[in-house]
């Protein structure tokens, strides 16, 4: 059952209940545990907006930092990660493959801040070998969803 | 003024224009209604189906094909009918490429046919078997499937009307409009029954991949004795939502596609190039988009049911296709008036049962392949109706 939940409600956190317990063929009380441990578990972290911030008129700008850093004794990626994700600026940080260590992911800010952030904040920390920092210029898609695409039924109303 | 009806066949004119089209013209004059009767998927087709259709194009792959259809689709149909069910079709001999699973039919009944051969066609069913034999000059004999069964084929009910001008048996599952289908296990009670009669089968297998409740599509190819006897009908339309591309195959013995092939080659010359590509892609790469679909509807396929019985309408569970078929006849309405009034009342489309054969009165049929948001909103008006119906407001 808790696949199925989670395949519901990743795309429609705001589903009733009722609804999604008529959908998996479950009873709601059944539903409503199941999400609860899972909350308790930290299956499921968190329940999120998808926001347009384009269409509200705010200057804010998202930024992609790529990271590379230098492991010291005694303090792996783990360590280095916290002392990064601890800023609140931080919207999402994952450890990569490949050409650089980490991707610093920050949503909803000012050029300045974001400029701020890696000058003042970032770019010191001890570890930190080099940064670059690329603005997001327009979003097209983001968890799945098509930021301009409207819903439209172009089917004949009754066909057989 | 020139009397037309000199020029026009009595057979063409004698055919009964569909009763959905009837419905079809009330609902487009009703401003703002909510329409659950379509007959074909809410997704768009696969992207990866459609750029193979594009990318096909942009090769300048727009010429006509070998009748029968492009040979690595072919091939891909009889890879996936071999993982499917473990039926193995020679692809240069047994399978033809056509417009739809629809054309499907219209040759399987104009290849095997002659005047006065009796056909038995089980209804509630898709609207053009019937039409498709009696323009084959073959004569309709109708089954009617019951509530009861489940809308199942009852191996009894099928011998009481094989006589010996009986050709064929159309087995429409899963079933539209009321969604039923029929396990390995049944299809082998009817199977006994059409070994016995030595008849021959045309099996409409469209919706297929949409069978539900953990349950493996059954084919009745899948039943020694009978690959040899079946002509299967299947397509693109419901499994990948291709149904504007116009795609769909028949497979079976070797001599009967041939004569399907004929017919096909004069009327039709090949099925659509770019949708032929495009399906290519969907054999291919598509087996987890359809899982998630099929998952899908299945979801929707139970909400639906729950409403239906928190409103007090009967209705048997269906197993497969997007369809529900519910039993209104408590509400002491034809399937007509019951349709046209909660359309009045309330703006909310459903299509009459005994638009899919007489048997279908007293049902009406629900289609579930819309957004769950459009459902919730159709479903509460259908309460409403029910309601009001029941003295409840």
């Amino acid at each position: 059952m808790r696949e199925k939940i989670l395949t519901v409600i990743e795309k429609n956190s705001r589903i009733d209940l009722a609804d999604l317990a008529k959908l998996l063929g479950e009873s709601e009380i059944d539903v409503a545990n199941e999400i609860a441990d899972m909350e308790k578990e930290h299956v499921i972290c968190g329940y999120h907006t998808l926001i347009n911030w384009d269409k509200t008129g705010t200057e804010k700008v998202s930024a992609l930092i790529e990271v590379k850093v230098t492991p010291q004794r005694g303090m792996g990626f783990d360590r280095l990660a916290e002392r990064i994700y601890r800023y609140s600026e931080v919207e999402a940080l994952y450890l990569m493959s490949g050409a650089y260590d980490f991707t610093v992911i920050l949503e909803g800010k000012t050029m300045r801040e974001v400029a701020m952030f890696v000058s003042d904040k970032l770019a010191p920390l001890d570890s930190v070998q080099s940064t670059a920092t690329h603005f997001v210029l327009k979003k097209y898609k983001d968890h799945g969803t098509v930021f301009d695409e409207t819903e439209h039924d172009e089917r004949q109303l009754i066909t057989p | 003024m020139r009397d037309f009806n000199e020029i026009i066949s009595s057979k063409t004119a004698a055919l009964q224009p569909s009763g959905i089209r009837k419905f079809f013209d009330i609902v487009n004059t009703m401003e703002g209604a909510i329409s659950l009767g379509v007959g074909e998927p809410d997704f768009d087709t696969p992207w990866s189906v459609r750029e193979e259709g594009i990318y096909s194009l942009e090769q300048g792959r727009t010429f006509y094909t070998s009748n029968s259809g492009l040979m690595p689709l072919r091939e891909e149909i009889c890879r996936y009918l071999d993982r499917r069910f473990g039926a193995a079709y020679d692809p240069a001999s047994e399978v033809i490429v056509t417009v739809g699973g629809s054309e499907g039919i219209d040759l399987a009944c104009r290849a095997m046919l002659d005047p006065g051969d009796e056909v038995i066609i089980p209804q509630p069913s898709y609207v053009s078997y019937e039409p498709c034999v009696r323009l084959a000059d073959g004569v309709p004999r109708i089954l009617e499937l019951k509530e009861k069964d489940r809308f199942k084929l009852m191996p009894d009910d099928l011998e009481a009307l094989i006589t010996p001008k009986t050709k064929f048996v159309v087995l429409p599952f899963p079933n539209n409009p009321t969604g039923s289908i029929m396990t390995i296990e049944e299809l082998k009670a009817v199977a006994d029954v059409i070994m016995k009669h030595d008849i021959f089968v045309v099996s409409d297998e469209i919706y297929t991949e949409l069978t539900y409740n953990g349950r493996e599509p059954a084919s009745i190819v899948q039943i020694p004795g009978m690959r040899e006897r079946t002509i299967l009908i299947n397509g693109f339309s419901k499994a990948y939502a291709m149904t504007g591309w116009r795609l769909g195959y028949a497979c079976g013995p070797a001599p009967v596609i041939r004569q399907m092939t004929k017919v096909h080659q004069y009327a039709i010359m090949c099925a659509p190039t770019t949708s032929q590509y495009a399906a290519v892609a969907a054999l291919r790469d598509c087996d987890e988009a359809v899982a998630e679909m099929r998952e899908s509807y299945n979801q929707r396929r139970r909400f639906v049911l729950s409403r239906l019985a928190e409103m007090d309408i009967p209705c048997f569970e269906p197993e497969g296709a997007f369809y529900v078929f519910p039993n209104i006849s408590r509400f002491g309405m034809s399937s007509e008036d019951f349709a046209t009034t909660l359309l009045k009342e309330e703006k909310v489309a459903v299509v009459p049962g005994n638009a899919f054969g007489g048997s279908g009165e007293g049902f009406i049929r629900i289609s579930y392949a819309y957004s769950l948001k459009q459902l919730k909103e159709a479903l509460d008006r259908i309460g409403r109706f029910v309601a009001r119906f029941d003295g409840k407001e």
